[in-house]
């Protein structure tokens, strides 16, 4: 094992543990904010020993009693939460049944129902979940998602305190309602996803770290709830992206287009990877969002060379897609879609559905850009290019814009 | 847990109360609400008000009393009634806010209730 790869293993089972801990604790405590305070040290601790010294036979327990330890110095000098306390007397009931690890109950499920809790602030759900099942801190979370540290602080902390004193149930929800509640936990890992892949081109490859916890996420919940097909169709849906990586940018770091892009350049495990997630999602016989939102991804990789995808099921997936998730993007795709089929007029007629929504919203003046310049309509077609190229975030894309 | 849900209505809603044509549909439906939170045995306490019109605001502003008619503040939805009930968690009082007749013709908020203050 290479030394990277060590680090790597080190501290995936740090993370693991650590959420588990928090899990178990604030599954019985509702208190969140007293866990962390308790776990922080021993979870630093553990980042920085492990990757060097290995990892410990039972993670848990090794940090149960860094924890005392931590405590313990804390108390001599005199600044000691009494939550903390709390925290490690509970943690230490249960430490009997720690040193046997197979038995320690997962509550990390429980926990991210709770972060994704429709009383949450939606837009607080992801750095939530972040924070409290993988131990990212506010400023990691702050930079991934473009806001200043204390800020994203200040929110978490809030929303910790509603969690403790609103009656937030830590369980997972009864069947009837499980759809529409995953539905929340797997958009907040998906919001992970999109932003670090957004903030990737945008920072120069700095922040792809945040796509890489969103899958892990994405793979947890996948092994916590292996009954349910959504959470396997949205690990799809970000092993396609994570696949196409490499293919996005060209060697001068221009922007790419899917249909341009160099084919060697994509990961065929990870595409392999991914037709197995959705093909196992596909047995539930229950479609949803991300699963039709990977089938989309799966139809276009499946195109065969220097050729479009074809348009035909592609329609009828958007045509879903729209009935699942009606957001302005997916009709701004589907409207694609259509001009793929039936000519740019159709889907300009589409687009101009949506126009009084999407004056700000970059991927509609794109595709207008391209809808009108293929119906001839030159004039409309530049004034879109400059909108799109106006309202892109990634330079890389405005220049793409404007002088293709 | 103790959770208040607190039952807005709209203005056409209060209105219905004492609308002959209207009231019949307006209190059958809360009667059958009631009668259900009385079955399951979780109703701590609770009123209907009046209307809102009835409504008296006072301030005190530097020692100075301000009387004023009308609510709170004036806002499409107004608190019609509220029970305080017993239940495990947010989801269960959530479940019995929805059910209730004022989540489809206005709003119902909940909330917990304090724990009570430490004694001594």
């Amino acid at each position: 094992m290479t030394v990277g790869a060590a680090r790597e293993t080190a501290e995936a089972v740090a993370r693991r543990s650590y959420g588990r801990l928090v899990a178990l604790v604030t599954a019985r405590t509702r208190d969140i904010a007293a866990a962390e305070d308790a776990l922080a040290d021993a979870f630093a601790a553990a980042l920085a020993t492990w990757p060097e010294r290995g990892v410990p036979d039972n993670p848990e327990a090794w940090l149960v009693v860094a924890a005392r330890r931590a405590a313990g110095k804390r108390v001599r000098h005199g600044r000691v939460a009494e939550a903390g306390e709390a925290v490690l007397a509970l943690l230490q009931e249960e430490r009997s049944e720690m040193e046997t690890a197979a038995t320690i109950p997962d509550d990390r499920l429980k926990l991210m129902f709770a972060c994704a809790h429709p009383a949450i602030d939606p837009g607080v759900r992801t750095g939530l979940m972040l924070q409290t099942v993988l131990g990212l801190d506010a400023v990691r979370i702050g930079v991934a998602f473009a806001e200043p540290a204390a800020t994203v602080g200040q929110r978490l902390v809030r929303a910790k305190a509603k969690i403790r004193d609103a009656g937030i149930p830590f369980r997972v929800p009864e069947a009837e309602d499980l759809p529409a509640r995953l539905g929340d936990v797997l958009d907040a890992i998906y919001v992970a996803y999109s932003t670090g892949w957004e903030r990737a081109f945008a920072d120069g490859e700095k922040d792809r770290g945040l796509s890489g916890e969103a899958l892990w996420l994405g793979r947890l919940v996948t092994e916590l709830l292996p009954a349910e097909p959504e959470p396997m169709g949205l690990l799809a849906l970000m092993l396609y992206c994570e696949a196409r990586r490499a293919a996005r940018r060209d060697a001068a770091g221009r922007f790419v287009p899917l249909a341009a892009q160099d084919r060697d350049l994509w990961d065929e495990a990870l595409v392999i990877e991914a037709e197995g997630h959705l093909r196992r999602a596909a047995v539930a016989g229950r479609f949803g969002r991300f699963q039709t939102e990977a089938a989309i991804q799966s139809v276009q990789v499946q195109a065969p060379r220097g050729q479009e995808a074809d348009p035909v099921p592609l329609v009828l997936l958007y045509d879903l897609l729209a009935r699942f998730h009606p957001v302005l993007g997916v009709r701004v795709a589907r409207a694609v879609a259509y001009a793929r089929r039936d000519g740019p007029e159709a889907g300009l007629r589409l687009l101009d559905e949506v126009a009084a929504e999407a004056a700000s919203y970059q991927p509609y003046w794109a595709a207008r850009l391209d809808l009108a310049r293929a119906a001839g309509r030159i004039a409309e077609a530049e004034a879109a290019r400059e909108r799109a190229a106006a309202l892109s975030p990634d330079p890389a894309v405005a220049d793409w814009l404007r002088t293709r | 847990m103790q959770f208040m849900l607190m039952f807005a209505e709209p203005a056409e809603t209060f209105v219905m109360r004492d609308d002959p044509a209207q009231a019949g549909a307006y209190w059958g439906a809360w009667t059958a609400y009631i009668a259900a939170l009385g079955q399951a045995g979780i109703i701590v306490n609770g009123d209907g008000l009046l209307a809102p019109s009835t409504a008296t605001t006072v301030r005190v502003r530097g020692g100075k009393r301000e009387v004023q008619d009308g609510p709170f503040a004036d806002l499409k939805e107004q608190l019609g009634g509220y029970f305080v009930i017993e239940v495990p968690d947010l989801d269960t009082a959530l479940d019995w806010a929805a059910r209730s007749p004022a989540a489809e013709a206005g709003s119902v908020e909940v909330r917990p209730v304090m724990p009570p203050m430490p004694q001594g």
